[in-house]
């Protein structure tokens, strides 16, 4: 039962990812070159039900399924790691025009290619643990 | 299995929800016809010049796709969170490292798509 909603979620995104075309090349460049409220519309209107959800979760609170507890715990305070890191990020999302959700989803709607980015990403977080040690954190 | 309904749904969608074009800002898409020569703009949902199959024996593109996919895979590791992890669901939660990856994502981006892209596509 628990493994069919976690399905059913994964496909909702898909077709959201897809159909919103977040998840095209196109769009990310239009994002960075601010040539369209696109975008922004769909990270903002997902950010503003997020605040109002996980407040509503926190003041309910609401269990996640089999009862267990909301996994919502504050982040690690740091700022080298996620400016970094987001700035690496940022270098790959703009290049391959796709966030690691998407690369699934564009699995799915058939480009082979994405495939290559994919195993690109598998290689770069196997890097991530190789030289972590030696990362500013 | 949300992964695996990630790949249905996008099967789902491409296949019996959508025509597969993506109408784009058409300045931007003039921009990146004539700067980059990727003219693909509002016949394609994905650049062909970088995502048609038979295009992977090409070096250039090859080297493009899995340099894209590294950088994404190691900054998300390194970020601890990528566009839904930090952008979403961190800020969603109120998180000052969330805000902060997020400006980093954008730093990154608009540093490729301004600084090097010019220097990858030369036409």
């Amino acid at each position: 039962m628990k493994y069919i909603a976690y399905l059913f979620t994964g496909i909702f995104f898909g077709v959201v990812m897809y159909k919103s075309e977040a998840a095209s090349w196109f769009r990310i460049y239009e994002m960075f070159e601010f040539g369209s409220f696109h975008m922004y519309g769909i990270i903002g209107s997902a950010l503003v039900l997020g605040v109002i959800g996980v407040q509503v979760i926190k003041r309910k609170n609401i269990k996640a399924l089999g009862n267990q507890e909301m996994q919502l715990h504050p982040k690690d305070k740091s700022v080298a790691r996620y400016l970094i890191g987001g700035i690496i990020f940022g270098l790959g999302w703009a290049l391959a025009g796709a966030c690691p959700g998407p690369m699934y989803v564009l699995a799915g709607a058939g480009y082979l290619s994405i495939l290559v980015v994919i195993a690109g990403a598998l290689l770069g977080t196997f890097l991530y643990g190789v030289f972590r040690a030696k990362l500013p954190h | 299995m949300v992964v695996l309904g990630a790949v249905i749904g996008g099967f789902l969608a491409s296949h019996y929800m959508s025509n597969i074009t993506v109408e784009i800002n058409p300045k931007v898409a003039r921009q990146l016809s004539q700067d980059y020569g990727i003219d693909s703009a509002g016949k394609a949902y994905m650049p062909p010049e970088l995502f048609a199959a038979e295009n992977l024996g090409d070096p250039f593109v090859l080297g493009i796709l899995l340099l894209g996919g590294l950088l994404v895979g190691f900054g998300a590791r390194y970020a601890g969170g990528c566009t839904s992890g930090h952008a979403i669901s961190g800020l969603s939660n109120l998180q000052l490292p969330s805000l902060i990856a997020v400006i980093g994502f954008f730093i990154g981006g608009l540093v490729m798509i301004h600084l090097l892209f010019p220097l990858i596509f030369k036409v």
